[in-house]
C-alpha cells in the first residue's frame, strides 16, 4: 500500500519515491486529477480514464486555460456512456505532463525547474504512478480502466503489469507498441522543438518565452496524423483562405497561409502552445516511442505479446477505426490475438468513422454503444 | 431455449455445462447468451459483421470481429472444449480447411448447415432446371453468400476422408427434428438442415 499526502481535492503527493524503468527514482511525485460521480461505499464503481498524449485530467470539465469543454465530455458525464451517475470516474494528468502532475516544468528539490534533468519516463512508469494514486485513494479493483490512443497504451500496460487492478479494460484506437512510422513522426516533432533557438536545451522557463514555434510545428505535424486524408479533403479540399481585406480567396504568390488547410494547421499549432509545455511534449512522446508490451514481457530476445497478458483476469474490449492510419486496425488485431492466446475474454470491433485517429474523440454513435454495453455488461 | 433456432437449441442442449466454447459466426450472440445464462458456459464469439459484434458487446458478450476464413488460424490448439459453426460452413472459402481449424481449436465441434440434397431442392432443380430459391436459401445464385452448397452425403464423405468421428447427428425439416437414417430415403433426402457433433 502506497501512502500519499493529500494536498487538496485534486492533487496528492506520493510519500515514497517512484522507481522508474530507467533505474532512476523520482521523489515527491505529485499527481493532479479530477473525479466525477460518487465513489460507492465498497469503492467498487471506480473507472480510471487515461488521457492521450496531449490530454489532461479535465476529461469532462472545462479546461482551466482554454475554457473549452473537457476533452471527452461527449463520453463522460451524467447519462453518458461512461455514466457519472453510476460510476466514480477518475482521470489524472500523467507524470511528465504539464497540468499539475510532476513533469519537466515542475520544480526539482533545488527549487529550479527540472528541464532536461527530468528522468526519461515510460508508459509503465506513468501507470505505476497512477496505481500508487489509486492505493492512496483506497481503491483496489477498478470497475474499468479506459483509454484511447496513448491512453489505450496505458490501459493495456495496467492490464499487463497490474492484472488484478481492473475488472474491465477498454482500449480504443491504440497499439501494443510504437511502430517505426509512429516513432518517425514523433522524432519530427521533437527535432522541431529542439531546433527552435528558444528551446535553450530545455532551460527556457526563466526566459518568459520557450520554443513556441518549434512546439507549434510539432503539433502541426502530429495533427495531420490524427486525421484521415478523406477527412482533410472533405473539410478543406484545395479551398483558399479569404484575404485579410475580406475579398474572396486568391493565391498570394507568396508564403502566407493561402490554403485553408494551412491556416487551420497554423491555428492548431499556435493554440497548442498556450496550453502545453515543450519539454513535456519531448518526454511524453519519448515514453510512447519506448512502449512495446511484447518486449517488456516476452522472454529475453523474443518478445511474445501473449506473455504480457498471462494471468489476465479482466474482460477486454479493443476498438479500432477503419480510417485510423496512426494506429491501424492491424495493431488492435495483434492485441486481440495475444489476448486470445492468453485465453482472456476479449471483444474486438473495427468501427467505421471518417475522422481518422481522432474518431475516438468525435461523434461516433457506434462507439458510444460499444462503450456503454461493455462497461455495463 | 424455446426462442433459439432448432439447430442452435440442439447444440445448446449438448454443450457440457461450465465448458469453454467458441461460436464461429455467432451473429448477434443468441446461442452464446443462452449458453452463458443457462449452461454457465464461458462463451466467446467471432463474427464478421461489425454491427452484429457491436450488439454482442452491448449484451456483455466477448466477441471478436473477424473473418473465420482467415482469423481462426490465430487461436491456439485446443483452446476450447467446443468450436461451433452454425450455418456458416457453406459460406467458407475452403470448408474443408475451416473444419480442420474447428477441430484444432476445439476438442469437439458442432457444425450445422442447410442440406442442398433436401428433396424439395432436388425437385425444384429437376422441374425448373434452375438453382432453387427457397425459404431457407432465399437468395439468388449470383448474390448468395452460400458459395459452397453441400449435402449431408457430401459432408459425411469429407468427414470419412479426414478421419473425423461423428459423435452424434441431428436432422431438421420445417423446424422439427426428424429421424436420420442412412437408407434410400434417409436424411440426405428428408433433412432441410443437419447438425453434426464431431471429434478427431
Amino acid at each position: 500500500m502506497t501512502a500519499a499526502t493529500t494536498l487538496d481535492a485534486t492533487s496528492l503527493v506520493l510519500d515514497a519515491p517512484l522507481l522508474l524503468d530507467s533505474g532512476q527514482s523520482l521523489a515527491g511525485v505529485r499527481l493532479a486529477f479530477e473525479t466525477y460521480g460518487e465513489l460507492a461505499a465498497d469503492k467498487g464503481n471506480a473507472i480510471l480514464v487515461f488521457h492521450a498524449l496531449t490530454g489532461d485530467q479535465h476529461v469532462a470539465s472545462p479546461h482551466p486555460i482554454t475554457g473549452k469543454p473537457g476533452w471527452w465530455s461527449r463520453m463522460v458525464g451524467p447519462g453518458k456512456p461512461i455514466d457519472t451517475d453510476r460510476y466514480h470516474v477518475i482521470c489524472a494528468n500523467v507524470i511528465g505532463g504539464c497540468m499539475g502532475s510532476t513533469g519537466p516544468a515542475s520544480e526539482d528539490s533545488d527549487g529550479q525547474p527540472w528541464g532536461m534533468r527530468f528522468p526519461v519516463i515510460t508508459i509503465r512508469d506513468m501507470v505505476r504512478a497512477q496505481v500508487a494514486m489509486l492505493d492512496a485513494m483506497g481503491i483496489h479493483k477498478l470497475h474499468a480502466v479506459v483509454g484511447g490512443s496513448m491512453g489505450g497504451m496505458l490501459a493495456l500496460s495496467l492490464a499487463a503489469n497490474f492484472p488484478d487492478r481492473a475488472a474491465r479494460v477498454l482500449a480504443i484506437a491504440t497499439s501494443w507498441r510504437h511502430s517505426a512510422q509512429n516513432i518517425a513522426f514523433h522524432e519530427v516533432g521533437r527535432q522541431a522543438i529542439m531546433a527552435d533557438p528558444g528551446w535553450r536545451d530545455g532551460d527556457y522557463y526563466s526566459h518568459g518565452k520557450g520554443p513556441e514555434k518549434g512546439l507549434a510545428v510539432a503539433r502541426m505535424a502530429a495533427h495531420i496524423t490524427y486525421l484521415s486524408e478523406a477527412g482533410l479533403t472533405e473539410k478543406f479540399g484545395r479551398r483558399l483562405q479569404e484575404r485579410p481585406d475580406g475579398s474572396q480567396g486568391a493565391k498570394s504568390f507568396g508564403f502566407d497561409a493561402d490554403f485553408q488547410v494551412e491556416s487551420y494547421l497554423r491555428h492548431q499549432g499556435l493554440a497548442f502552445t498556450d496550453r502545453f509545455d515543450a519539454n513535456s511534449y519531448l518526454y511524453i512522446t519519448r515514453a510512447t516511442d519506448y512502449f512495446d508490451l511484447a518486449e517488456e514481457h516476452g522472454a529475453k530476445g523474443k518478445g511474445s505479446l501473449a506473455d504480457a497478458f498471462t494471468g489476465a483476469t479482466a474482460r477486454f474490449c479493443v476498438v479500432s477505426f477503419d480510417t485510423d492510419w496512426l494506429y491501424p486496425t492491424a495493431e488492435s488485431r495483434t492485441v486481440v490475438h495475444a489476448l486470445n492466446a492468453a485465453a482472456a475474454p476479449v471483444s474486438f470491433v473495427e468501427l467505421s468513422a471518417p475522422f481518422g485517429h481522432d474518431s475516438f474523440l468525435l461523434d461516433v454513435p457506434a462507439l458510444d454503444r460499444v462503450v456503454t454495453g461493455f462497461l455495463n455488461g | 431455449m424455446a426462442e433459439l433456432r432448432p439447430d442452435l437449441a440442439v447444440i445448446a442442449r449438448h454443450v457440457a455445462p461450465g465448458s469453454r466454447v467458441l461460436d464461429v459466426g455467432c451473429g448477434e450472440g443468441e446461442l452464446m447468451a443462452v449458453l452463458r445464462g443457462e449452461r454457465q458456459v464461458d462463451a466467446r464469439g467471432m463474427e464478421i459483421d461489425p454491427g452484429a459484434v457491436e450488439r454482442c458487446v452491448a449484451r456483455g458478450l466477448s466477441v471478436v470481429q473477424g473473418d473465420a476464413d482467415r482469423d481462426l488460424a490465430d487461436y491456439p490448439d485446443h483452446a476450447f472444449d467446443y468450436a461451433i459453426l452454425s450455418q456458416t460452413l457453406q459460406t467458407a472459402a475452403r470448408p474443408d480447411l475451416m473444419l480442420d481449424q474447428l477441430l484444432r481449436i476445439g476438442r469437439k465441434a458442432f457444425v450445422s448447415f442447410p442440406n442442398f440434397a433436401y428433396w424439395r431442392m432436388r425437385a425444384s432443380l429437376l422441374r425448373h432446371g434452375r438453382m432453387p430459391v427457397t425459404r431457407h436459401l432465399p437468395v439468388s445464385w449470383y448474390e448468395t453468400q452460400n458459395i459452397h452448397h453441400v449435402t449431408v452425403a457430401d459432408f459425411r464423405a469429407l468427414l470419412r476422408e479426414k478421419g473425423v468421428t461423428v459423435e452424434q447427428d441431428w436432422f431438421f425439416t420445417r423446424g422439427r427434428e426428424i429421424a436420420g437414417g442412412q437408407g434410400h430415403f434417409g436424411a440426405n433426402w428428408r433433412a432441410e438442415h443437419a447438425v453434426f457433433q464431431l471429434s478427431r
